[in-house]
């Protein structure tokens, strides 16, 4: 009787009408634009594709994300709680990094960003538990500076795009269909320009998939974006030209540590990044405090799994801190876990932008680190390319892909 | 998505709004409408006074911006200015150029994150300023209170539903507290540790806080035989 029931159901209006088999679990035939990756930066550009649309109902998005542990469906809670620590970040310098700090706060002031420079006797005088041996310079965020719960902010998101139609479904990209074309440029040389027509959205723990048709593909995958660039043909061909060059995005491991102690820094604590690379906030009421540091490239962590090395804490992240706050000296760990960077092994900035032979993939992905800071920003820009056919607020020229090929570097420094 | 934020929206009955609009696009668009002119009627309230202030000067500004929300200004060796019930306020303060303003009462009016650069930014030598039981102010405000660290003596944050612990932590640039009130903040998860994490913030500050009882919920076979007053709850 049930299963006559929803055959009914299935033959009433605004619902999928499929005469041989249900297929509600599975997305949708056709897209205007599918998004692979629903993590912060593909979620940001799905709700600036849907904002910025010139009416109502304009574009169909369609979010894929790989792997999800909670269902899809909507809280009815009335605001985001972002737990906003406005607490501001303190970054120090050593002697030969301070012109590079002064630099840097000088150019940050200029565009509006309220940061001071404090020398080591003033550091000394309004944070007494630190130990100022070695630094040359600080920079504090007075204002609008902190940090914040990345995982509330992704929820929030979730909710906002599914309540302006995005469709987010779970499964796994595993093709593209392309098809070709040759074209001339101005300068008479003969380019492939290739469109992804499809894509092939794999279902979780089944051989079922579903091709959508779609006009455009933005790869937000993260740690994998690489392999999905690779599906749709990019970095095939001879290493030195534009169809050989690889996005340079691979998945990085990296261990936070939490640990306990009950003398430490008090409730002023800003996040603190030392000249040696390891950094520490303070997360919650009850002295703990959760920092890590990122390896240098000999010491790269092996990113096939999430396991965690305890050694790592002990020796290379334990001394600095104890040298830097004292009384860490008798702190206790109480967790630890690893997750991935999308790291860019090119020069550790993002992606952002279209592929030049490859017309309707954009990408926004390889961020190391700093994709969740810069995610609407990031969005805003993708979804004006895509809508628009360039960047209006913003000009991300300097990020696009074209930069691997010509082998302009856009270093990024103080990667935390 | 529903009304204006209130917790118990929830747990009342739904609108008939809410119901038709679960039903019907046109509904939905029109809910999302009002709420989208309710937001932009809160910005109107706290918009920038900047244009003001190349006339009148930033005292007069801050001033004007605190009466208009139904807030009170006292000037320095005048009495206080507060408007009546219908809105009104007598505008002789506007001779006030050169005055200082050492008092500001905004207990309950709708200042946000943006009306808060009207606040301490014109105001450089305030020394009390009462935000009681304002439903928007909120951790992002607190952050930009540390401009009037030279002069703020004292600053009342009793009953303010957004404000939590996160945003009392950004009060440590206030050296010049002495008197600071954090009683009643729904939003703060432990009352009584935070109040001594911020004592032991700012020591030269007295700080108001919870009842000490406050939390503390006798089992039924503990409680004592006889009561002379009973613990609140």
């Amino acid at each position: 009787m049930s299963e006559f029931k929803k055959k009914i159901e299935c033959i009433l209006p605004g619902k999928q009408w499929e005469e041989l088999y249900d297929t509600s679990h599975l997305p949708p035939k056709q897209s205007d634009v599918v998004i692979v990756g629903g993590g912060i930066l593909g979620l940001s550009v799905a709700f600036w594709l849907k904002k910025l649309e010139s009416r109502r109902g304009a574009i169909r998005v369609l979010v894929v994300e790989q792997d999800h542990t909670e269902h899809l469906a909507v809280v009815d809670a009335p605001l985001v709680d972002l737990r906003y620590n406005p607490s501001g970040c303190l970054l120090l310098a050593s002697e030969k990094d301070a012109a590079t700090l002064e630099n840097n706060v000088k150019m940050q002031r200029q565009e509006g960003a309220k940061v001071c420079l404090i020398s080591p006797e003033q550091l000394q005088n309004k944070f007494p538990w630190i130990n100022t041996e070695g630094v040359a310079l600080a920079s504090y965020g007075m204002e609008d500076e902190g940090w914040f719960d990345a995982w509330s902010l992704l929820q929030g998101l979730r909710r906002k795009v599914q309540s302006m139609g995005v469709l987010l479904y779970q499964g796994e990209v595993t093709r593209f269909i392309t098809s070709s074309g040759q074209m001339q440029t101005p300068s008479g040389e003969q380019v492939v320009l290739r469109r992804i027509n499809e894509v092939h959205v794999k279902m979780d723990k089944s051989l079922e998939y579903q091709p959508v048709e779609c006009a455009a593909v933005i790869n937000a995958a993260g740690p994998w974006s690489g392999q999905v660039a690779e599906l749709a043909g990019i970095g095939k061909g001879l290493p030195g030209t534009l169809q050989g060059t690889k996005l340079p995005v691979e998945p990085r491991k990296r261990y936070v540590h939490l640990w306990h102690c009950p003398q430490g820094p008090g409730l002023e604590t800003p996040l603190v990044a030392d000249i040696s690379g390891v950094y520490f906030r303070r997360e919650g009421l009850g002295s703990n405090y959760l920092g890590g540091y990122s390896p240098t490239e000999e010491e790269e962590p092996d990113p096939t799994n999430l396991e965690v090395d305890h050694d790592f804490f002990q020796n290379k992240v334990w001394p600095h801190l104890a040298q830097r706050v004292p009384s860490f000296k008798t702190l206790k760990v109480q967790r630890s876990w690893a997750g991935y960077y999308d790291y860019n092994t090119f020069d550790q900035n993002g992606v952002v932008g279209p592929h030049p032979l490859v017309v309707n993939m954009y990408f926004a992905t390889g961020f190391s680190g700093h994709g969740l800071q810069h995610a609407p920003g990031i969005g805003r820009a993708v979804a004006e390319m895509v809508l628009d056919g360039q960047f209006n607020t913003i000009d991300m020229s300097p990020f696009l892909f074209t930069r691997f090929y010509l082998g302009e570097k856009l270093q990024a420094y103080n990667i935390l | 998505m529903s009304e204006p934020v209130t917790p118990d929206s929830s747990r009342k009955k739904r609108t008939l709004l809410q119901f038709l609009s679960d039903y019907f696009h046109d509904i939905h668009a029109l809910r999302e409408y009002l709420l989208r002119k309710q937001i932009l009627k809160g910005n109107r309230k706290n918009r920038s006074f900047a244009d003001i202030q190349e006339k009148y000067g930033p005292y007069v500004t801050g001033a004007l911006f605190i009466l208009k929300q139904g807030g009170a200004v006292k000037f320095q060796d005048k009495e206080w200015i507060r408007p009546n019930e219908r809105g009104h306020f007598p505008t002789e303060f506007l001779e006030f150029r050169k005055v200082p303003v050492e008092a500001v009462d905004a207990s309950g009016c709708a200042i946000n994150y943006q009306g808060m650069s009207n606040l301490p930014v014109p105001l450089k030598e305030l020394r009390f300023l009462s935000l009681q039981c304002c439903p928007n102010v909120d951790d992002w405000c607190l952050s930009r209170l540390y401009l009037l660290a030279d002069s703020l003596q004292e600053l009342s944050l009793a009953g303010c539903p957004q404000v939590s612990e996160r945003g009392l932590a950004c009060l440590h640039h206030l050296q010049n507290l002495r008197r600071l009130d954090i009683s009643d903040l729904p939003a703060v998860s432990h009352p009584g540790l935070t109040q001594i994490l911020v004592e032991e913030m700012l020591p030269h500050c007295e700080v108001l806080g919870t009842d000490w009882a406050q939390g503390l919920k006798l089992e039924p076979d503990q409680q004592p035989q006889n009561t002379p007053s009973p613990v609140s709850p």
